[in-house]
């Protein structure tokens, strides 16, 4: 069995600005593998790409074994994704967002039920079912994202940001569910961070993106032993970039990033 | 390999693709219309516009009987085109939400959902369908108060809903294209409101095509609202008639929403990016 993702000289221009620069990696079927990187590294444009929703200036990328260019629908059949926005439907319930997602993904009949049952059982939310998602807490909403983009079980699993705008104990409890994903059903997982921890913690190995490319890719152990004795990744990731994560994180990125995520916490209250 | 896939995922590979395209049609649909039922109140809001036509516009008009309406009262003229209007506006205002479920990030999940583009579309165009219907019947109450001669006959109700059913669709898909367009909401409002009077103003909904300029008549014909205004005033009052013909309202009308469907399941994707 082939990788679950591989790029391919996988590249996007806006105009002049090369977002994703004839990109080379691949992530290993069911790893979890994390992306980092200053806002501005390509980290989004690469996940739109890989999940069919922007295309390719030139390269392609083989993810759940189709090419995203030339059979994108049937990679939209075998990956899950959770954008970095809060993308459950407020104005549903719980319950509605995962039956309108299952008849989506051809769910039917009694298998339709399970499933639904099953994913607010998996992620502690079966007695929020019947509550309209905009009275959910962060951490439930991200908890409800997850368990629609799993109904269909999908192969790769793309998660942007899981955790932003999260209180610790939500976090917590986000990452322990994306662990237990990966050991029920195999999901390959592909997550973007800027949470250092998180990366260290949860992911397999990590690639550190910088202005379009791979600046550096590993296991988080490995990155941190090039980097020096008693090196975090937080030290790696400025080896890789010249910039600490929390200055990209709160100085850095243009006005719609820190729009979108004041929105993001505004939701969240 | 393919079979186990099918399996697994419970995907559509078993499913006739007819069928499968209308069943995500019908699911895209019905998120829209379950949220509309947790919060009909959105539904009444639009009431006002057709009260103002009807109850202070039609009576003030009706006065100076210089619109040759083919021997109807004047407010019996108008009804019809106020119907389709309010219909119209209600749907043009119904593809905002679109921008509202694109910055909150639903939009991306539908898109990246195995649903063809075209279904993603489609179903909006039809969950825009009930409301032309509650619009129908708010103008119908407004006109029977103010003793329109409303005609009740079973095939003409059926085809005054199918009628608004099928306007609802084309502006709401309308909206929809330019939703993909502008992509933010400040700009949409302001097109919005660009869009509407101009729409409603060349038609025949107020005044009759014979009473336009020449270049307006010209516009008012390429416009899909007069034909909904022709049909319905048709069915909907005693003594109306067509003046475009059944045909052809119904033929430019269809052919309308299929080219508005088409561009917008091109122009769709694009409004993530």
């Amino acid at each position: 069995m082939g990788p679950a993702i591989q790029t391919i000289e996988l590249t996007r221009r806006y105009d002049s600005l090369v977002a994703v620069d004839h990109l080379e990696f691949s992530a290993a079927a069911g790893s979890i593998f994390g992306l980092l990187g200053p806002n501005g590294a390509g980290k989004s444009t690469l996940i739109k790409m890989l999940t069919t929703l922007l295309p390719p200036s030139s390269g392609t990328a083989m993810v759940a074994g189709f090419d995203i260019v030339r059979r994108p629908a049937d990679v939209r059949s075998n990956i899950g994704y959770v954008a970095q926005m809060l993308s459950a439907d407020g104005d549903l319930t719980g319950y509605e967002n995962l039956l309108i997602s299952a008849k989506l993904y051809g769910i039917r009949g009694k298998e339709r039920a399970a499933r639904i049952a099953g994913a607010l059982e998996f992620m502690s939310l079966s007695d929020a079912a019947g509550k309209r998602v905009k009275q959910y807490s962060g951490g439930m909403i991200r908890r409800l994202e997850i368990a629609q983009s799993m109904l269909h079980r999908p192969d790769v699993l793309f998660l942007d940001e899981p955790t932003i705008g999260l209180d610790p104990l939500a976090k917590r409890s986000v990452w322990d569910h994306i662990r237990e994903l990966r050991e029920q059903f195999g999901t390959t997982i592909l997550m973007t961070t800027h949470d250092m921890e998180e990366a260290d913690s949860l992911c397999d190995r990590v690639a550190i993106m910088h202005q379009g490319h791979i600046a550096s890719i590993g296991t988080p152990a490995e990155l941190k032993a090039q980097a020096g004795p008693e090196a975090t990744l937080n030290d790696v990731f400025i080896l890789s970039t010249g910039a600490a994560i929390t200055d990209g994180a709160e100085e850095g990125g243009a006005f719609r990033d820190v729009a979108r995520t004041r929105r993001t916490a505004r939701r969240l209250e | 390999m393919s079979q186990e896939l099918a399996v697994r995922h419970g995907a559509w590979s078993d499913t006739p693709r007819p069928l499968a395209l209308l069943l995500q049609i019908l699911a895209v649909a019905e998120a829209d219309l379950r949220k509309l039922l947790h919060d009909p109140a959105e539904l009444f809001t639009r009431m006002l516009q057709p009260v103002l036509w009807l109850v202070v516009f039609a009576p003030v008009f009706s006065r100076t009987r210089v619109i040759p309406t083919g021997g109807l009262r004047y407010i019996d003229f108008m009804a019809p085109g106020v119907l389709a209007q309010s219909v119209m506006f209600g749907a043009i205002f119904h593809g905002i939400s679109v921008i509202w479920e694109r910055d909150q990030g639903i939009l991306q999940k539908f898109l990246v959902s195995p649903a063809p583009r075209v279904a993603l579309v489609a179903g909006r165009a039809i969950a825009s369908a009930p409301r032309g219907v509650v619009q129908a019947l708010v103008v119908y109450l407004i006109a029977l108060v103010m003793g329109v001669e409303l005609q009740f006959e079973i095939w003409r109700i059926a085809g005054v809903l199918l009628s608004v059913m099928l306007g609802a669709a084309i502006f709401s898909t309308f909206s929809l294209v330019a939703a993909c367009v502008v992509k933010t909401r400040d700009r949409f409002v302001g097109i919005g409101q660009l869009l509407t009077m101009p729409l409603f103003f060349a038609s025949n909904a107020i005044y009759p095509l014979s009473m336009m300029p020449n270049w307006l008549q010209v516009l008012a014909r390429i416009n899909p609202l007069s034909y909904q205004v022709d049909l319905l005033r048709a069915l909907m009052v005693r003594g109306g008639h067509t003046v475009l013909g059944f045909g052809t309202d119904v033929a430019v009308q269809v052919l309308w929403l299929a080219l508005l469907i088409a561009i917008a399941t091109k122009l769709y994707p694009r409004i993530v990016i």
